[in-house]
């Protein structure tokens, strides 16, 4: 008996450890390409970018975990190819594993801009060893320029405003978050830049990055040029699934997986931002991208391996993640995608704390909460069982409903 | 037993404070809290041990 895990992040650990905590007896392997022991990511574009974070604090578990658990990791290796019927992987060593089962958690990779424009002082943060660069740059006080005002750039640059950093966000958007949350926490969302002393360029795009030697220059679809130190880069992430090109898996913006983490192929499992799970409730398949998602399918899996006989597990029903802005922290539960109402529950804009539901077609699909976790997270059970919106609603919201 | 509650890995996900009202409460700052510093009284041990086994980051450490 043995598994093959490819990928060590939050998935492909929790795959891993949850092997373990079933009582799963055989080998378990886990490869991942970075040389670094498995650590987190959430807090890489967070406080990983402050001058006094200790990278040991970013470990997803201490060194000794892996000998006292019977988890063989290999670290600094990467997969180029599966062999699926054969449940073979190849790394770039040119070395070969073969198990009984094989996960594939390899992750989503930042998205870059053309080669021609990637001068040094151009960055993005994935992996610790970028995040470290980052915060190398920081250091010397540089102006920055953020290309993408999604989450990773917020945060990145609210870390750099909280320095006193000259900062500015370039979002293509006319609001970043406008299509994801709507207008009215778009707006406050943006008030937090506004208020830290970021600069907000909306609707407009990147012509060009210019420099001699490294980044000098940002150029803007409008004709205006930033001058700027360091460009940081929050264009969204693609799977990291071009290894498995020609392995016969069914690859569609991500590995496609049932409900239960399997894919086409027998013994071949997918987990966390590379795989994309058939949700039981719509039967659609999404890719989610949180790290609550990836722990919840790796230690679906790691059930499903090592119970066979029992009846199989998925991922939880309510995907949730948080980011961390200006000193508040944004929580959000199940999703806002396709809603059609808005509905202020809690607080107010100005606060800021607040609570905003999400409803389609009368009912509950989400919720966001501004420094007040206690208050959103109670929506938890309403969202998994797709409540009437009215039910929800106290006066305060129906007055500020949208 | 005692609890408590590793700040730097705490999302604020709640669940503790669902699962053990009594042992855990949300700070300002959206992290978890232990509300009791000493030895947990006994009829509490069963919530504070289901709320660290469901916490998504491993956040809340147990000392038996």
């Amino acid at each position: 008996m043995s598994v093959l895990v490819i990928g060590g992040s939050v998935a492909g650990i929790a795959v891993a450890d949850g092997l373990r905590s079933q009582g799963y007896q055989g080998a378990v392997t886990v490869v991942d390409a970075d040389p670094s022991l498995p650590y987190d990511k959430p807090p890489l574009s967070k406080h990983a970018l402050k001058e006094d974070w200790d990278p040991i604090k970013g470990l997803l578990r201490p060194e000794e975990h892996y000998a006292a658990k019977d988890i063989e990791l290999v670290t600094g290796r990467t997969a180029v190819a599966l062999d699926a019927v054969r449940r073979t992987v190849r790394f770039d060593d040119g070395s070969e594993r073969q198990a009984d089962h094989v996960v594939l958690a390899t992750g989503v990779r930042a998205r870059l801009l053309p080669e021609e424009l990637m001068l040094p002082g151009v960055h993005a943060i994935r992996t610790a060893a970028d995040s470290a660069a980052v915060r190398a740059a920081l250091a010397d006080r540089p102006r920055l320029v953020v290309i993408g005002g999604g989450f990773i750039g917020a945060e990145a640059a609210s870390v750099a405003a909280g320095m006193g950093l000259e900062v500015t966000i370039v979002e293509a958007l006319p609001l970043p978050f406008q299509h994801l949350f709507g207008a009215d926490v778009a707006e406050a969302m943006a008030g937090w830049h506004r208020a830290a002393g970021v600069r907000l360029e909306c609707g407009v795009m990147v012509a060009g990055i210019e420099g001699a030697e490294r980044v000098e220059r940002v150029r803007l679809t409008d004709g205006r040029v930033l001058e700027v130190d360091l460009v940081l880069l929050g264009l969204g992430a693609v799977p990291a699934v071009d290894w498995l090109d020609g392995s016969g898996l069914d690859l569609d913006n991500g590995i496609t997986c049932d409900e239960d983490g399997r894919t086409g192929l027998p013994g071949i499992w997918a987990a966390g931002d590379a795989a994309t799970w058939r949700n039981p409730v719509t039967g659609d398949h999404v890719r989610v991208e949180h790290w609550t998602t990836a722990k919840e399918q790796g230690a679906a899996v790691a059930h499903n391996i090592a119970r066979p006989d029992e009846p199989a597990r998925g991922a939880g029903p309510v995907p949730y993640f948080w980011s961390d802005q200006h000193g508040l922290r944004v929580q959000f539960l199940g999703t806002s995608a396709g809603h059609d109402a808005t509905h202020l529950v809690h607080g107010s804009f100005d606060e800021p704390e607040f609570v905003v539901l999400y409803a389609r077609e009368g009912r509950i699909i989400g919720a966001l909460g501004v420094a007040a976790a206690r208050h959103v997270m109670k929506y938890r059970t309403a969202i998994s069982a797709g409540e009437r919106i009215e039910g929800l609603l106290d006066p305060v919201g129906e007055a500020a409903g949208a | 037993m005692k609890v408590t509650v590793i700040e730097d890995k705490c999302c604020g996900f709640a669940t503790c404070i669902s699962v053990a009202p009594e042992v855990f409460d949300i700070d300002s700052d959206q992290i978890a809290v232990s509300l009791i510093d000493g030895d947990l009284p006994e009829r509490l041990h069963a919530c504070a041990r289901e709320a660290a086994e469901a916490c998504p980051t491993d956040a809340i450490v147990i000392e038996e």
